[in-house]
């Protein structure tokens, strides 16, 4: 035991007591900038719910058509409008959007291209019928109503 | 506790999916300008009308929501047993008509009814349930020929009518 001993240099561990705290704070990122969407609504859109749904299959052949009050009710008013892409249109110019849509596809693929309405549940039918009239003119015929997975009360 | 955090982690990385869309299916009569004459014998035909305070109006007698897919299965499934009602699966057709003013979420709501109504018809056939009819039914892979058979043993004929305008816009 003399004073001159010669200390010990260890390398001390670096903690790792606080490692859960990063990785639940990824976790927390992950989980909250999961963005589900790629346009932003300017309608408010609450599906309706139902319980005999199909899914949609392809989603490449899928354009979206949303319908609903909305939201910048100063600037466009309280009745239900139309939304394509990111901009809201009446129906004399669904046609147009069709074809846009129907071009990007491959010309074998145009006849199966599916049109979701995703209509919000206060909409009234006459809007959704002047919008599946020109869905008809403009041939696109097969339609989807978007809707959310009821819980089927005979179950 | 690190590890169950990564191991949470790696499960949310893994599992996020974005929601598949579901919903309910139509197909849009093709555009014609001149009216065809389709002759449908006045039995066959199944009317329903949603007016635009959302009342129902199924075969000229009033009725509520939850009454409609017995109504429907028992006019599809007739086989011509009753004289006022349709002569067979394959001949019956139902035909919807709304009003400007009905609310979408009623219409949606007879629509859902309308296609268990058929669905349930067909799980029968098949003798199977419901909840295993719907998962043929959204799966391709599953749908043999047996599903195939039911589909066109029962068909799903819904027929749009011209909406009339009452409720305004």
């Amino acid at each position: 035991m003399s004073k001159f001993s010669k200390k010990e240099k260890e390398t001390p561990k670096i903690s790792t007591s606080s490692l859960p705290d990063i990785i639940f704070m990824l976790l927390f990122f992950f989980m909250v900038t999961t963005v589900l969407r790629e346009t932003e609504l300017k309608v408010q859109n609450r599906l309706p719910k139902a319980t005999q749904l199909q899914k949609l299959e392809k989603k490449s052949l899928v354009s979206y058509i949303y319908i609903g009050k909305p939201r910048d009710t100063e600037k466009y008013g309280t009745e239900p409008r139309i939304q394509v892409n990111d901009v809201l249109v009446t129906p004399k110019d669904i046609p147009n959007f069709v074809y846009a849509e129907k071009d990007k596809l491959d010309e074998v693929e145009r006849d199966k291209i599916t049109m979701s309405l995703k209509v919000d549940v206060d909409a009234k039918m006459g809007i959704v019928i002047d919008v599946k009239q020109q869905l008809r003119e403009a041939e696109a015929r097969k339609v989807n109503y978007s809707c959310v997975q009821a819980l089927d009360k005979d179950e | 506790m690190a590890d169950i955090a990564f191991l949470l982690l790696i499960f949310f990385l893994v599992t996020t999916t974005i929601a598949s869309d579901k919903g309910l299916f139509i197909l849009l009569p093709p555009k014609n300008d001149q009216q065809m004459d389709v002759k449908i014998k006045e039995r066959n035909i199944f009317k329903v009308f949603i007016n635009s305070n959302n009342q129902l109006l199924v075969e000229e007698q009033l009725m509520s929501i939850n009454q409609l897919k017995e109504a429907a299965k028992k006019f599809i499934s007739n086989n011509g047993r009753d004289p006022k009602s349709s002569e067979s699966p394959q001949a019956a057709v139902i035909s919807l008509k709304t009003d400007r003013g009905t609310n979408y979420q009623v219409y949606i709501a007879v629509m859902d009814e309308l296609k268990k109504a058929y669905n349930e018809l067909r799980a029968a056939y098949m003798g199977i349930t419901l909840a295993e009819y719907l998962q043929i039914e959204n799966d391709p892979k599953r749908q043999t020929s047996k599903f195939e058979e039911a589909k066109k043993a029962i068909p799903y004929q819904l027929s749009e009518a011209e909406p009339t305008n009452v409720g305004g816009n």
